[in-house]
């Protein structure tokens, strides 16, 4: 079983911080206290308060969480392909595929967000780790943003793509999940949904969340050019043995 | 923060942060003028802006040709057409099209309105409700006397015109019964989606020190090609702009700043489809502030460029008389690009926003252009560079409320380096006297500002700029050091691709590619099939009126 750790094994401290809609006095310092204490924090301490408005008050609090977790028993869903480089991409498509993978990739709906997408197609990519543009032996188009998914769909349809990528930050009232949801109804109604590897991206998507929605990956943070390209490779790879 | 609120803020506005430095002159060297603390050669500024101008001269002769759908329904706004028929489509767009149906759009709305004025004795409002329930066809109205159809028209837009300068002589009321913030003005954001939680969040803003408030458009709405109508309470990482939504946060920011003794200033997105309409409703409900950019839905949401160059025109027009403040959107080319690779691709839209500007009458003063704090964390001495570029954008335009944006490429979900980050973006920002100060929240890449995030923001924008309020003038840059150098390179690559630009034209510099790195087509994108030639007749009276 395991705690936080502030400075001593299984201490359990945690920082919180929160507004409530009150007035900034001891009423609503000891709400906040009752609230922490509520989440499991058992001598919550608010080292802080401050009036947002005169209705809304501002508080951090520092506590000890009487829950643990039992770390042993969990199992994550995660993407459990083995992460290559650049190179060794380029050099599994050579021995394993044979020809050029098309790769193309949008922001799509009404997503106007390109910082993630493009951090994965693009020439440069992010932090030092290049973009699938710069990948030999894949063909990477990146769409931008705001592509319908009818578009998208249609695109994947004239450039024979194999793998559809597609980016979502905007995540606003579950605006995301309705429209991935739409991609992967589309592509099942056009017939298409078998022949390509569909992955899903984007601050606040997870593996779990892009399997559930039918989708054969899904990226959130941390994650660049070469964790998607490994997995659509071997996924690639692995649907061609019969 | 609490009393840190509140005493940061009262700092921040008596401590002087002064904006329009004189620059000073250290000498002439080879008949090469150099001033400011850059040591810019200034003629290679004036060389700038003469291949600017050139480009936006060139592109002008064929806006003149052109009107759109989105410039037409404009004017019909103006004529006071407004609401919706019983499908929530907008009166204006129902005329345009009408008009558009029947081979007229380029005769313009002015002109077929104003004959269908004088031949029917009706208002432009009771016209349009005739031609939306199908009593009223303007082809089949006989052309009457063009001088009395004119007059007709010139009666009714001198009254729109009226009211605009009306709210401009109350902002300036206001103002003047308030005083304007001498340092850089605090502009945060509100994005909840609902017009009414936005107030929420705007008015405690208001209380925390912020000079201006944003409302945050819903994605998407960009691509609308119409403008949604009454207060709205859903939306998508923003809120709808409507013509009701502006009304209702203007009315609140009136209440809020009356009672903290400041005028706050308003500020929406007049950009995507609908240009030229949204400069109207912001003008007609007293907007101080515009996201207005030349180019920026061209690259980076593919909207044609024809449609874009003739609406960003009457966009302008209309900003400029109603005294609104445009914010051009240069910060983008370093969110999709390198921050130091591409630095001068900022100046360079920066110079061309600037004269595009001019040519619809826009001020200096009116000119919020744009550039960001984007340069990575990990880049050795990129600080220095950050302020090498902001203060070569003060020293190059130096009447122009600059708009400064802060780090949100590389803000991740540690908000404890967020803050650092913010702090360091807060610093240039007061030592190089930006005007327009978005500040950053600690919170970019997680979520839409919670309200404490806004609070936060201001807390610390207001004890940076009270702490270091004239250290920007107690420095000066060593002689070809880094600070200098760099800013020289960005000069010197922004004249370079501007003389590109110059050469081969607007339209195929963006055929090709050459800006952003961004290739879109004449005939591609979204909203060409709005653009039409002007016909024999044609007249659009609020660019006479406005540009008087």
């Amino acid at each position: 079983m395991i705690k936080p750790y502030g400075d001593t094994l299984n201490d359990g401290k945690v920082q919180i911080s929160f507004t409530l809609p009150v007035a900034n006095d001891d009423k609503g310092r000891e709400a906040a206290k009752i609230l922490a204490k509520k989440m499991g924090v058992a001598d919550p301490n608010v080292a802080h308060s401050s009036m947002l408005d005169s209705g809304f008050t501002f508080y951090v609090i520092y506590g000890g969480v009487n829950h643990a977790v039992d770390y042993d028993s969990i199992a994550v869903q995660a993407v459990d392909s083995h992460v290559m480089d650049m190179d060794e991409v380029s050099a599994f498509i050579r021995g394993n595929i044979g020809r050029d993978v098309v790769i193309i990739g949008a922001s799509t709906g009404t997503d106007a967000h390109t910082v993630g997408i493009d951090a994965i197609m693009n020439m440069k990519g992010f932090a030092g780790n290049y973009g699938l543009e710069r990948y030999e032996g894949i063909q990477a188009h990146n769409l931008g943003s705001q592509v319908t998914n009818e578009d998208f769909v249609a695109k994947a349809k004239e450039l024979k793509a194999d793998v559809l990528l597609v980016s979502q930050t905007v995540t606003q009232k579950d605006v995301h999940v309705a429209n991935l949801t739409e991609l992967v109804e589309i592509l099942e109604a056009e017939g298409m949904r078998q022949d390509v590897v569909l992955i899903c991206g984007g601050p606040r998507i997870s593996h779990e969340l892009a399997k559930e929605l039918g989708y054969d990956a899904g990226f959130g943070q941390n994650s660049f050019a070469q964790h998607v390209a490994s997995f659509a490779v071997q996924e690639l790879a692995c649907r061609k043995q019969p | 923060m609490g009393g840190g609120v509140y005493n940061g803020f009262k700092a921040g506005r008596e401590g002087v942060i002064r904006f329009t430095r004189p620059p000073r002159k250290i000498g002439i060297f080879f008949e090469v003028i150099m001033i400011g603390k850059l040591n810019l050669n200034m003629e290679q500024v004036a060389q700038a802006r003469k291949y600017a101008k050139n480009v936006a001269e060139d592109t002008q002769h064929f806006i003149d040709r052109h009107t759109t759908t989105s410039t037409e329904r404009t004017v019909c706004r103006l004529m006071g057409i407004d609401g919706v028929n019983e499908v929530d489509v907008p009166l204006p767009n129902i005329v345009v099209s009408h008009l558009r149906e029947n081979g007229l759009l380029g005769s313009g709305a002015a002109l077929m309105l104003g004959n269908a004025m004088v031949h029917l004795g009706k208002t432009p409002q009771q016209i349009s409700k005739g031609i939306s329930g199908g009593t009223i066809n303007l082809a089949k109205i006989p052309m009457g006397d063009l001088e009395v159809v004119k007059s007709a028209v010139f009666d009714i837009a001198r009254q729109a015109v009226s009211k605009i300068a009306d709210n401009k002589a109350t902002r300036r009321q206001m103002l003047a019964k308030h005083g304007d913030k001498e340092g850089a003005w605090l502009y945060v954001i509100v994005a909840t989606g609902n017009i009414y939680e936005d107030i929420t969040q705007a008015v405690a803003a208001v209380k925390q020190g912020a000079d201006i408030v944003a409302v945050i458009r819903t994605t998407g709405q960009s691509l609308l090609d119409y403008v949604p109508y009454g207060a709205t309470t859903e939306g998508f990482g923003g809120t709808y702009a409507t013509q009701e939504n502006f009304r209702l946060m203007r009315a609140a920011l009136d209440k809020a700043g009356d009672e903290a003794g400041r005028y706050i200033r308003l500020c929406n997105y007049c950009s995507g489809l609908c240009m030229p309409e949204i400069a109207a409703l912001g003008a007609m409900e007293r907007l101080d502030m515009m996201l207005n950019d030349a180019l920026y839905g061209i690259l980076f949401r593919d909207i044609n460029m024809q449609r874009t160059l003739v609406d960003q025109y009457f966009s302008r027009i209309i900003n400029s008389f109603a005294g609104i403040i445009i914010n051009t959107g240069e910060d983008n080319y370093l969110t999709t690009a390198d921050a130091v690779e591409e630095a001068h691709t900022v100046l360079t839209s920066q110079f061309l926003n600037e004269q595009f500007a001019l040519m619809a009458g826009l001020p200096e003063e009116q000119m919020g252009l744009g550039h960001a704090f984007e340069i990575s964390p990990d880049v050795y001495n990129g600080f220095l560079y950050e302020l090498a570029q902001a203060q070569m954008a003060r020293e190059i335009f130096p009447k122009a409320p600059l708009k400064y944006m802060p780090p949100t490429k590389f803000m991740t979900g540690d908000i404890f380096k967020g803050v650092v980050q913010n702090a360091l973006f807060n610093a240039v920002t007061t030592i190089t006297g930006q005007k327009v100060h978005l500040l950053g929240m600690l919170t970019e890449a997680i979520h839409t500002p919670f309200m404490s995030d806004r609070a936060q923001a201001l807390d610390s924008a207001g004890y940076i700029a009270n702490t270091m309020a004239d250290l920007g003038e107690e420095i000066e840059f060593k002689q070809g050091g880094i600070i200098q150098t760099r800013a020289a390179e960005v000069l010197d690559k922004s004249v370079n691709l501007l003389a590109e630009i110059e050469q081969k034209k607007l339209f195929a510099t963006l055929e090709q590619g050459i800006f952003a790195g961004i290739k879109r087509s004449r005939d591609g994108g979204k909203g060409l099939d709005g653009v039409t030639l002007k016909a024999d007749g044609y007249f659009n009276p609020f660019i006479d009126l406005m540009r008087e």
